[in-house]
């Protein structure tokens, strides 16, 4: 979708937030059932406005009120914080310490520029669809990891607009987690350790932790296509010097004899198996896989209680593609670079065909009406419609745990 | 004569009393004390206990915890300053009301800040672990009932069903122990510590803990409450604080956990830009000579590493125009231009020093934080490089800066060994050239002062700082935040009483 320019922000943000930004879920998303006493009004919001004008401890009366105000300043970026003990935009009238971060969304942000060490077709934020494989397989694994073994229900995984991927976790329990659950639940899912001054970064020890285990089967089908094919982890000696280091010495000489004489990576990847075969109990097989393609989560994103990240729905200022909601149903077809420019959106709207004769916009119909049928128009429609998908199931949950509990107090 | 047995009566009754009010050796801290105790008390027990938890972190990176070592000379120190220690042990009463009170008392001077909590609740909890090991199994039992933490079984049918899952999850079992010990359904918060690091089977929001793993649980219950108690404190502190007997020993304990902390600085603008490259060489600790080089080579250094050599250059005395010169310089030459500069890093740097935001004055990271807290990842080259390098790269990193193959070999063996200080320390004697470091390295900058001190000719007699704040520090509100931000009492005659103080807080 060619065709963004930074600079005409000012122009289309206006248009964005007032006729496609799908308030209506959203509001419900951030409300929770209203359940909880003035959950949504205790939720800090910030935006960064033109000129790199950031604001923090916005928070808001209602999610109209929110609407309103995102029309008004048409932020840049809007980044969702945690809900505080009391309302962040009355802060300064609390005695200190008593202000304090109480619960948020479990949240993962996975960027593609901590891969740069093993993807060579693209560096830093650059994607193509050959690296896009990375956040597949990502998503995959911790999607598995978070439904089977910490008991998720309700996530949500967003495309973050330029090179990475967001997952929302919003279970009830798990937005009451404290900093050290979720720094605990990081730990849990990371096997790829070490900076620039590590060479092998990943290291497995018997017995193999069934995380391990069902992660490994999810990523082997990958492999091949992805790091031996489009990769071409070890198409030259220059790449496969690399893999090569993160093998038992004893197997190295060999390797690096042999490999000149084979034809391509995925020859070579065969040779190397078959060396490893003969030095069990190593594991450099399932490492290397793991190392070139396991996700890598960044733990500070994750941790913090008050920490702030992008809304789903926002609009990237450098890329101008908005912050989709990924459908994990069809997580093969996710095109990154398919995603909808804030650009691409505006002239959809003013190219949409007119209404029939039966429903003809007039100006008295309230705004929400019109504007559900306004991002309809437009290839925003299916990422709502997941968005929607996802609120109207924990609702649904909701309703069901109410009627449990009614049930058990015999209330009728 | 029968007043001498009305008291030897009540005396008894009292002894009654005492033993159900410690009927174990250790406990959770849930209930504050509620007695009277004399001033002198009150000191002396917390200087007591605060001695006791820096011994237990000093043993924590020194030797490997639970090793015979580390538990000997905990028990050691345990016993000279009249902890309790051993469950059977008759006539404890006096040892456990002491550790009883002095935890009580530590809370009060570590609830301030997150560091402070952090720092506090992870020696707490060492120390928690030892005392539970020592207990044997049957006081095992009777304590996990005291301290209400029961956990259901699985069946036999289930445990059929999960073996291998619970035999591949669980280290150190075969499959004959997996069918003969009891596993647990453990709620997952309460068994944080073990999935953490991946040592338990985990389905469905559970953790299947064996009966031998129940330390975990156990002390994952002890951090909870005690995180929860501690935040809880920090919101009552005002009237803690108002009173003014206690404010000035409760401050002073609380600067006293990493002794010198850097963050006033003494020799302000004594560095000269120019002269960065050569000092890094010189006197710079590796972690920060190759964050430096990093800096130099990459035009850029991700958030861990800004922090922690940026913090490290304020300790040596950089002033904020300086660093704010230094760092854009560098910058600019990678890939940000100079507005981008002054908007967003210089903010940060400004930060650091204390000019924007809470202005609290960051002071720069011990070693012990460096070591423990925010390993780096790619892209990262902050951490310590003992600690978190590859030995291989580590190694020729050092014959690169021409450490003789002697030198090099003693302090991969350290590393080895987990002591990482003491491997810094065999650096700084190889570079510097000494036969005797003649400290014990905890500080970065303390290398740096160290070094620089050799250099220009003769150590100092080190005088401890005690010093009220600089103007630099922010003093705008009461916000109790970072422990160098609260201030002395300028009571002359608390000052007198706490000359004594400073003698217990001397390092080594």
């Amino acid at each position: 979708m060619a065709g963004f320019e930074p600079g005409s922000l000012p122009d289309l943000l206006p248009l964005y937030y007032r006729r496609l930004f799908p308030y209506g879920p959203y509001g419900r998303w951030l409300s929770y059932g209203v359940v909880v006493k003035n959950y949504f009004q205790r939720r800090e919001f910030s935006f960064t406005l033109r000129d790199d004008i950031y604001v923090r401890y916005q928070s808001f009366n209602s999610p109209q009120e929110l609407e309103k105000e995102m029309q008004k300043m048409n932020p840049y970026k809007i980044d969702v914080g945690a809900v505080y003990s009391h309302r962040p935009s009355q802060r300064n009238t609390v005695h200190m310490g008593a202000f304090q971060a109480q619960e948020k969304e479990l949240v993962f942000d996975i960027d593609m520029t901590d891969y740069d060490d093993v993807r060579r077709c693209c560096s830093s934020a650059e994607i193509c669809s050959k690296c896009w494989t990375l956040m597949t397989i990502a998503i995959r694994v911790i999607d598995r990891a978070l439904v089977e073994d910490f008991g998720v229900k309700h996530r949500l995984w967003v495309y973050s607009g330029r090179r990475g991927v967001h997952c929302w976790v919003c279970d009830d329990s798990v937005r009451k987690w404290s900093c050290a659950m979720r720094a605990a639940a990081v730990e849990y899912l990371t096997l790829v350790k070490g900076g620039s001054e590590t060479v092998k970064k990943v290291n497995l020890t018997d017995p193999i932790h069934p995380f391990i285990s069902h992660s490994l089967s999810l990523v082997e089908p990958y492999f091949e296509e992805y790091a031996l094919v489009g990769q071409d982890i070890l198409g030259s000696s220059e790449s496969w010097e690399k893999v090569v280091a993160l093998v038992p010495e004893s197997v190295r000489e060999s390797l690096l004899r042999e490999f000149p004489k084979k034809r391509d990576s995925v020859q070579r990847w065969e040779l190397l198996k078959k060396k490893m075969e003969k030095c069990k109990p190593s594991h450099a097989e399932s490492e290397i896989m793991l190392q070139y393609c396991f996700p890598r989560l960044d733990i500070n994103v994750s941790r913090g209680v008050n920490h702030l990240l992008k809304s789903p729905f926002s609009v990237h200022p450098k890329t101008g593609r908005v912050s989709v909601p990924i459908d994990l149903r069809k997580l093969e077809q996710f095109d990154p670079l398919a995603v909808p420019t804030i650009s691409c959106l505006c002239r959809e709207l003013d190219t949409a065909p007119e209404e029939e004769d039966g429903e003809k916009e007039n100006e008295a119909e309230p705004e929400p009406k019109r504007r559900t049928r306004d991002y309809k128009k437009t290839s925003l429609a299916p990422y709502v419609r997941v968005f929607e998908q996802f609120v109207e199931e924990m609702d649904k949950s909701r309703k069901g745990e109410l009627l449990k509990k009614s049930d058990l107090q015999g209330d009728f | 004569m029968e007043f001498s047995r009305e008291k030897r009566l009540k005396a008894r009754l009292a002894g009654d009393r005492r033993g159900d009010l410690y009927p174990h050796s250790l406990q959770f801290y849930l209930q504050p004390p509620t007695e009277n105790i004399s001033l002198a008390d009150f000191e002396n027990f917390a200087i007591d206990r605060l001695k006791l938890l820096k011994v237990v972190e000093n043993l924590g990176v020194s030797y490997v915890k639970g090793s015979d070592e580390y538990k000997s000379r905990l028990e050691r120190e345990i016993r000279k300053l009249k902890f309790p220690f051993r469950a059977l042990v008759e006539d404890d009463y006096d040892a456990r009301r002491k550790d009883h009170i002095s935890h009580f008392i530590l809370r009060l001077a570590y609830c301030q800040s997150e560091d402070l909590r952090r720092w506090f609740i992870q020696q707490e909890m060492d120390l928690f672990r030892y005392r539970f090991n020592e207990l044997n199994g049957d006081l095992v039992e009777k304590f996990l009932k005291y301290v209400n933490l029961s956990y259901g079984a699985i069946s036999k049918e289930v445990k059929e069903k999960l073996a291998v899952q619970l035999l591949n999850s669980t280290p150190g079992l075969s499959g004959a122990k997996v069918e003969e010990l009891e596993f647990y359904k453990v709620p997952l918060q309460d068994a944080m510590d073990l999935f953490r690091v991946r040592r338990v089977y985990l389905l469905n929001a559970f953790a299947y803990v064996p009966q031998t793993d129940i330390v975990a649980i156990v002390l994952n219950n002890f951090r909870t409450k005690l995180s929860k108690a501690l935040a809880l404190t920090a919101r009552s502190l005002p009237a803690v604080q108002s009173d003014e007997r206690l404010q000035p020993l409760l401050n002073h304990l609380s600067h006293s956990y990493v002794g010198p902390d850097y963050s006033i600085q003494k020799n302000i603008g004594k560095i000269s830009l120019e002269h960065i490259d050569a000092l890094s060489v010189k006197s710079f600790p590796l972690c920060m000579r190759q964050l430096h080089k990093a800096l130099r080579d990459n035009h850029h250094l991700r958030h861990g590493g800004r922090m922690q050599y940026g913090l490290f250059l304020k300790g040596i005395g950089l002033t904020l125009e300086q660093a704010l010169q230094f760092w854009k310089s560098e910058f600019i030459k990678g890939k940000v231009d100079a507005d981008k500069f002054d908007k967003g890093y210089a903010y940060s740097i400004r930060h650091n020093y204390g000019k924007e935001g809470k202005r609290t004055d960051y002071t720069p990271f011990s070693c012990m934080k460096i070591i423990l807290s925010n390993p780096p990842s790619q892209g990262d080259y902050h951490g310590c490089p003992f600690r978190h390098s590859d030995p291989e790269l580590l190694k020729q990193k050092l014959q690169s800066y021409k450490i003789p193959p002697t030198g090099i070999t003693q302090i991969l063996e350290l590393v080895k060994g987990m002591h990482y200080q003491l491997a810094c320390q065999k650096y700084f004697q190889l570079t510097q050239d000494v036969d005797d470091i003649g400290f014990s390295l905890n500080h970065p900058n303390q290398y740096f002062a160290e070094s620089q001190k050799l250099l220009s000719g003769g150590r100092e007699v080190k005088k401890e700082p005690s010093e009220p704040e600089s103007s630099q520090q922010k003093l705008s509100s009461q916000k109790s935040t970072n422990s160098c931000s609260i201030p002395i009492s300028s009571n002359t005659e608390a000052d007198t009483e706490l000359e004594g103080l400073d003698a217990y807080f001397t390092e080594d």
